[in-house]
């Protein structure tokens, strides 16, 4: 267990250098001035060196990747050149969205999928199968941003039981917050409902044809007493793994519904950032999303040790 | 008239019969399906290269918000454009980031497979961890700081996309080759004195090229949704170029005025991309019937 948890956080750690290093070589060592991309081609030659003396843009990459590496370790993060605040301060009061609104969507992406999936796989073949397997086909095919505009124009347009977005802050009661993150998280869910649905279906017919599962039936056990003592259980295992990889998507999926619905969250930071050219805010933002996908899937990866004594055995 | 009714029947049944790749794919609904919607997009994208009913970026403010009519099938947009050309124009931009971000992804994530898979060793691993981390690394994120540092555009948002593809094309190819290398006949072409290179590119290649061209579909599909959201978010496709994704940008500051608006080119997207799917559904089935067997 020791060595696995050796291998997989070196991998953690590694993946995490190589996206802090793969941020800092898109944003800064790509050709054109960083200064320039900040000022706008219509700036003076004067103004962007000093920008760039400013902010360091002067100095050999290596020196402000090292710098930048450093202070975010320390927690020293550079200033934003457009809110003149630390980045930090601008991320810590997003996060509180973002992460609330992924977490939500995951909540409900489990929920769809899982009940989706043991019914599609329960009915193999039947009508009710081949219905949800076409609607997660049609579910995988809708972009998220167009569902979000379809619930708005339902829920907010038609009916009024929704506002068309924003959000009213976690200090305006729970329940309010929650709602304003509903039609998003089921913008969010649903394409990722559709995906694990069928994942879902999948690994439980793989299960049920298992021989521990006919010996079971042979015992005497009835079909749903299989199912969810023994098949379930087992088909769980990579349906994890998949759920990891989803939360991860779902965060990233954030930039563009949060736009949708004009969530203050990460993913409009991120946008609003890149229209004020604000580079410092787009790398740290870029990072914290990256940071937080890497840790989820190293997450996944000990949960998955967790639950499956196999691997366990096989690292041990 | 019997004889005219059977002639037809019979000329399909005798087109379903047998195990070839037509024959299954003609009995199989999600390709048959898949393959119209898909057919229906280059359609719509080569005709309208020739023709639309109307210039899709010619404004006539006096037919602002027109609705359906036998003049503007799909009505007129804030503009008084034709949606119905706007729509089909749009077509042409999907069809030009599926086939660009995908041969970017193909090309040099097959030669990397293909590479890895020749080499072994340390160029494997290297390749592999590649590979990894740009799966850990979200396809949008990665869009979203390419498009940041180069500039809104649809050349950069497909170079992203593409960039995007390589490691999935890689991941797949070396996988698909490494089972390759172990038949019999590569050790036969081996024996017969045939270098790696020649071997990958007469026994490996064409190998491995059905499992390629599923996977194209699938990534064909995902390119149209990744262009979309970054056209829809400002990042792609500029005015005047039509867009499906910038028309839904559009559509929601019109929600109001008229929802119909957002209604059209999201059905484009998502039709486009549901026909991609089932067609590389339909292909992987057609091609390795284990597989659908165990789905």
């Amino acid at each position: 267990m020791s060595v696995f948890l050796f291998k997989r956080l070196l991998t953690f750690l590694v993946t995490l250098l190589a996206a802090s290093m793969l941020t800092f070589a898109a944003l800064e060592l790509l050709p054109g001035d960083p200064a320039l991309v900040i000022l706008g081609i219509d700036a003076s030659p004067d103004a962007v060196a000093a920008l760039s003396r400013e902010m360091g843009f002067d100095q050999p990459a290596w020196l402000r990747y090292a710098r930048w590496i450093g202070g975010l370790l320390q927690g020293e993060f550079a200033d934003s050149y457009t809110y003149k605040v630390p980045v930090w301060e601008l991320i810590r009061d997003r996060l509180i969205i973002t992460v609330p609104l992924a977490v939500f969507a995951m909540v409900l992406t489990t929920i769809f999928a899982f009940l989706l999936g043991i019914y599609a796989a329960s009915r193999h073949n039947r009508p009710g199968d081949v219905l949800v397997m076409g609607f997660s086909q049609l579910g995988i095919a809708v972009p998220n941003f167009w569902l979000a505009i379809l619930l708005i124009v339902l829920f907010a347009v038609k009916l009024g039981w929704f506002k068309s977005g924003g959000f009213p802050g976690w200090d305006a009661g729970f329940w309010e917050a929650l709602k304003a993150l509903l039609l998003p998280a089921i913008a969010l869910a649903t394409v990722q409902g559709a995906i694990l649905a069928r994942f879902t279906r999948s690994s439980l017919l793989e299960v049920m044809r298992e021989d521990f599962v006919r010996t079971a039936r042979a015992k005497g056990l009835s079909r749903r007493a299989v199912l969810w003592r023994h098949v379930l259980r087992n088909a769980l295992i990579p349906v994890v793994t998949i759920m990891g990889l989803q939360f991860a998507s779902l965060l990233a999926g954030t930039i563009v519904v949060e736009n949708v619905f004009a969530i203050p969250g990460l993913g409009r930071l991120i946008f609003q950032s890149i229209g004020n050219r604000d580079i410092v805010v787009v790398r740290d933002v870029v990072l914290m999303l990256a940071a937080l996908v890497v840790a989820i899937n190293f997450l996944v990866d000990l949960l998955y040790a967790v639950i499956d004594p196999r691997l366990k055995a096989h690292d041990i | 008239m019997s004889m005219q009714q059977a002639q037809p029947a019979s000329l399909l049944s005798r087109l379903t019969r047998g195990n070839g790749f037509w024959a299954r794919a003609l009995r199989h609904r999600s390709f048959l399906a898949g393959g119209f919607l898909s057919l229906l997009l280059v359609l719509m994208a080569v005709v309208s290269a020739f023709w639309t009913p109307y210039d899709p970026t010619k404004m006539n403010f006096r037919l602002r918000f027109a609705p359906p009519s036998a003049e503007h099938w799909l009505g007129t947009d804030h503009f008084g454009r034709d949606l119905f050309s706007i729509i089909l124009t749009g077509a042409q931009n999907s069809i030009l980031v599926g086939v660009v971000s995908v041969a970017i992804g193909l090309s040099f994530g097959v030669a990397l497979g293909l590479l890895a898979s020749a080499r072994r060793g340390m160029t494997e691993e290297l390749v592999m961890r590649f590979s990894d981390f740009a799966f850990a690394f979200p396809a949008i994120l990665l869009a979203v700081m390419f498009v940041a540092a180069l500039g809104p555009g649809s050349a950069n948002a497909i170079l992203a996309i593409g960039v995007y593809n390589i490691p999935v094309f890689a991941r797949l190819s070396r996988g698909a080759a490494n089972a390759v290398w172990t038949r019999e006949y590569i050790l036969a072409a081996r024996t017969a004195g045939k270098g790696r290179l020649r071997i990958t590119i007469e026994h490996v290649l064409p190998n491995i090229l059905p499992v390629i061209i599923v996977q194209a579909t699938i990534q064909f599909a995902l390119a149209i949704l990744a262009e979309a959201a970054l056209s829809y978010l400002g990042l792609g496709a500029q005015p005047p170029a039509p867009s499906w994704g910038r028309m839904l940008s559009e559509a929601q500051t019109l929600i109001y005025k008229d929802p119909m608006l957002a209604v059209y080119p999201g059905l484009a997207i998502a039709l486009s991309v549901l026909g991609l799917n089932l067609l590389g559904d339909g292909l992987r089935d057609i091609i390795d019937p284990r597989l659908s067997r165990r789905r």
